[in-house]
């Protein structure tokens, strides 16, 4: 009960911020926390005199690991503040291309990363992964469409929910289908059968955790991070063999009004403070 | 036509509006305008004609042509009968009926599809009941509809209800005593009366549904064909290829302004 009141509220929120705007900017506010300061930010908090302010465009994936690290980097960095814009990397993508102003960017593909690289909109030499993520179907509580193994999402009308294609989760699920369908066990009409059961093609990866958490969808694709952040919601893991490792990138923009502050907070994130926190939001290390 | 803008024409002549008044409309024309010129130039200059014959675009348009026609049929055969009962009866609650019909005009469109979702979503107020009897409304055409009717059926009712109630009294009395009933009065009299006010709301709500984007994208959500409508179609396609999010646009500017000229026509003929 309570569950779904907080999801009303998200929602609401995204609604007031205006639904047809792509990005939700969260504003984080500085708090007094451990002085766990790594060398680098260390550097950092003795010369800033001023406030500083450090904007991150981040996919939407990313949205509750970010938003815990944005919070130790502020304790760990007095008169740092860290605004973030989370969305679709594709949507955020398009707005730096268009000219929107932010210090770091971390996208949930290559892809998008790379677009901005022909841009000359990356800083060289700062294009690097962080972090990874994986696969998992979602179910809402209750299990409306008696889901109970991978192949049971191709059943004729079960309400599948997935991002869109452009949207690197979407991207990424579509891959996933197309492996299953080269295994015997499920058959190479599989891929088929599941992208008739979709109903809608989610702007980003949060709005198909959304439609299954209210359990308007039966089954969702998405992040093992969007599964961990929440915790309501059954899930089917999808094996190996079959499910796609999404590298995520970040990079320090060119245009980057404090690109000390950039480097200083993709360290951070780089750090073992910053990848604990990621894991913990079900994000895996980079194998190097 | 003719004289009424003989009669603009002079008045400008015969005032003299300074610098402080046209800076400021310049500006704001300026924010306007340049937009929409943009919009175009940019389409004439990228070979927006190979993308206005893709699938995507040509779904999307049907569609959402599709969707606003009936959308348009739901609020006039809903809502000219309840502008009417709001300018000739009075009940209890009246008022917050009043207020209730206009509130989709400011509410903001994101929230009419989470109050929609909220009703009518499988385990919504109604959808729970709906669901089982094995209806479930979101994902579907029909949610498209409904949330297009949410936001754009109000504009019929308020623009009905200025027509209605510029009737004289008097023209319904003497048919009542002429033995008429309310069902001829409304149809034969009040209806032809207000005809140009409702085709005003009309086209006011029209245009409203076919720009509808939030309410729909939470609602009904974005599939090609089936509830991928052009607002839609532009969005997603604003990321993935451009040129059909342009060749929309350009169509939906276009419809707009047709529909407009419309309006602008209808109020210059209502002018004594």
């Amino acid at each position: 009960m309570s569950k779904s009141f907080v999801m009303v509220g998200l929602i609401l929120l995204m609604a007031l911020s205006g639904c047809g705007t792509p990005a939700t900017t969260y504003f984080i506010s500085s708090t007094k926390g451990p002085d766990i300061t790594p060398a680098v930010t260390q550097q950092v908090s003795e010369t800033s005199v001023f406030p500083h302010t450090l904007t991150v465009y981040a996919a939407a994936s990313l949205t509750g690991a970010f938003q815990e690290i944005g919070n130790d980097f502020e304790a760990a960095n007095p008169g740092v503040n860290v605004i973030f814009s989370f969305a679709g990397s594709q949507i955020l993508q398009t707005q730096l291309e268009q000219g929107a102003i932010a210090d770091v960017f971390a996208s949930a593909d290559h892809k998008n990363m790379d677009m901005l690289v022909t841009d000359n909109l990356v800083a060289p030499n700062t294009y690097q992964d962080f972090t990874t993520n994986k696969l998992i179907v979602i179910l809402p509580a209750g299990n409306p469409g008696d889901v109970q193994t991978l192949s049971d999402i191709a059943k004729p009308d079960l309400k599948l929910v997935l991002a869109d294609a452009s949207v690197p989760a979407g991207n990424y699920a579509r891959q996933t289908l197309t492996k299953m369908s080269t295994d015997p066990i499920y058959g190479s009409d599989f891929s088929t059968k599941i992208l008739a059961n979709v109903v809608s093609n989610e702007t980003d990866v949060k709005q198909v955790v959304a439609k299954v958490e209210l359990g308007e969808a039966d089954a969702g694709i998405v992040y093992i991070s969007d599964a961990v952040a929440a915790p309501d919601l059954l899930t089917i893991s999808i094996p190996d063999e079959y499910n796609v490792i999404a590298e995520y990138p970040i990079a320090t923009l060119t245009k980057a009004p404090d690109r000390d502050l950039a480097d200083a907070f993709v360290s951070y994130i780089l750090s073992p403070i910053g990848q604990s926190v990621l894991h913990k939001w079900g994000f895996k290390g980079v194998t190097r | 036509m003719e004289p009424l803008e003989k009669k603009i024409f002079r008045r400008r002549k015969g005032d003299t509006l300074g610098w402080e008044f046209i800076l400021p409309s310049v500006v704001l024309i300026g924010l306007i305008g340049i937009p929409i010129i943009a919009l175009v130039w940019r389409s004439i200059n990228s070979n927006i004609f190979s993308f206005a014959l893709s699938e995507n675009a040509l779904n999307a348009l049907k569609l959402s042509l599709f969707t606003s026609v009936i959308t348009v049929v739901i609020s006039l055969v809903t809502g000219a009968p309840l502008a009417y009962l709001q300018t000739h009866t009075n009940f209890h609650g009246k008022a917050a009926v009043d207020l209730l019909v206009d509130l989709p005009v400011v509410l903001p469109p994101a929230v009419a599809g989470i109050a929609l979702l909220l009703a009518f979503g499988r385990q919504g107020l109604i959808g729970s009941y709906l669901d089982k009897f094995g209806i479930s409304l979101p994902f579907t055409t029909a949610a498209v509809v409904m949330a297009q009717v949410f936001v754009s059926a109000p504009f019929l009712v308020r623009s009905a209800r200025v027509g209605f109630s510029s009737i004289d009294p008097q023209l319904e009395e003497a048919a009542k005593v002429e033995g008429a009933s309310n069902w001829h009065v409304f149809q034969h009299i009040m209806l032809p009366m207000a005809g140009r006010a409702i085709l005003t709301g009309v086209i006011l709500c029209w245009t409203r549904a076919l720009g509808e984007f939030g309410a729909t994208l939470l609602f009904a959500g974005n599939l090609e064909g089936v509830t991928q409508t052009m607002p839609l179609a532009i969005y997603v396609g604003f990321e993935q290829s451009l040129g059909i999010a342009l060749v929309l646009s350009l169509v939906l500017v276009t419809v707009s302004l047709v529909l407009l000229a419309m309006l602008r026509r209808l109020e210059l003929q209502s002018q004594p």
